[in-house]
């Protein structure tokens, strides 16, 4: 069964975006890759080494997934604005994923700064994915400014406390104009699978497989999480009850 | 000699243009996934050879990494 995502145009046939920072090492990071599916993976943009240049993780990646760079830790519109022109002269492309951060501790989005700066990066010609909070309101002022998908947190980044908020979220899916693509948060599979069986269209994972005890295991696991949440939500659940209601047959009990 | 910012440290670099000073550094100006900002405008790689660094610049060096 197909069913992809399309997100600005483009067509992804995996609904489980990767965030590649964390791994115990290389090979692992490149085995959960491929393990997870994903077609989407984030890098972040980082001040080189002077001390000398030597091929990266992105060289390794470059041509096999769509590299999704992101703004992660700028505090400012004019760093997360120059951040993303460096992301998209060194990646050649206009995909970002939006972060601007308001309070170092929590890492909540600054949600002022973060319009703006969306606004001004889609003025600019990017396709804009922004982390932002679980707030419908905020949601929608960002799908207003032309961003291509919103990125609601679960909770905390790296926190793995799940879908703090699954109302909040399900509202977010029920009324946005753009897709929904779960990001921070994520504990385990059935984080993603409730995110999906929420009318997410898709989730980002990172912390909750890389510093898992078996990373490859966990990345099968969300895959399937993904998966099977999408399968859910696409069967429809059925209504919650009060009480039971016997799944077997009423007539020809045995000793009536 | 002169004067500038780069990543963030104070140095002095006897060169003229970005392609130099990248070089002075030990990086191949031919690295892919490179990118270069000078007082917060990205210079395109073609004008890495020609554009002509100043006192006080401030310069970026920059490449993708991991990142979530």
């Amino acid at each position: 069964m197909t069913d992809p995502i399309v997100i600005a145009r483009t067509t992804l046939k995996s609904r489980l975006f990767v965030g590649t920072a964390g791994y115990p090492n290389q090979q692992v990071l490149l085995d959960c890759l491929e393990a997870s599916g994903a077609e989407v993976v984030t890098v972040s943009i980082r001040r080189i080494s002077l001390e000398g240049y030597a091929e990266s993780l992105v060289d390794l990646l470059d041509g096999r997934y769509r590299l999704l760079p992101n703004t992660a830790g700028c505090a400012t519109v004019r760093d997360a604005v120059l951040t993303a022109e460096l992301a998209r002269e060194a990646l050649d492309t206009e995909w970002l994923k939006l972060e601007l951060i308001g309070d170092r501790e929590t890492l909540y989005p600054d949600v002022e700064q973060l319009v703006r700066a969306a606004e001004e990066l889609v003025r600019k010609g990017f396709t804009v994915l922004p982390y932002c909070n679980e707030d419908p309101v905020t949601c929608q002022k960002l799908a207003d400014v032309g961003c291509a998908a919103v990125m609601p947190l679960g909770s905390l980044i790296g926190s793995g406390m799940g879908i703090a908020n699954p109302a909040a979220i399900e509202l977010i899916c029920s009324r946005s104009p753009v897709p929904v693509v779960l990001d921070a948060g994520i504990g385990t599979a059935s984080d993603a699978a409730l995110a999906m069986e929420l009318g997410c269209d898709a989730v980002l994972v990172n912390t909750a497989i890389a510093k898992s005890h078996d990373p490859l295991r966990m990345a099968a696991a969300m895959r399937a999480g993904v998966e099977g949440g999408r399968l859910a939500r696409l069967s429809g659940r059925i209504p919650k009850r009060s009480f039971a209601e016997p799944s077997s047959p009423q007539l020809g009990l045995v000793g009536t | 000699m002169i004067r500038m910012r780069i990543n963030g440290v104070e140095e002095e670099v006897g060169v003229t243009t970005i392609a130099e000073l990248l070089v002075v550094r030990g990086v191949d100006p031919a690295s892919r996934f490179l990118a270069i900002a000078v007082n917060g405008g990205v210079v395109r790689r073609a004008e890495w050879p020609s554009r002509e660094l100043s006192p006080g610049d401030t310069v970026e060096i920059v490449r993708p990494l991991q990142g979530g």
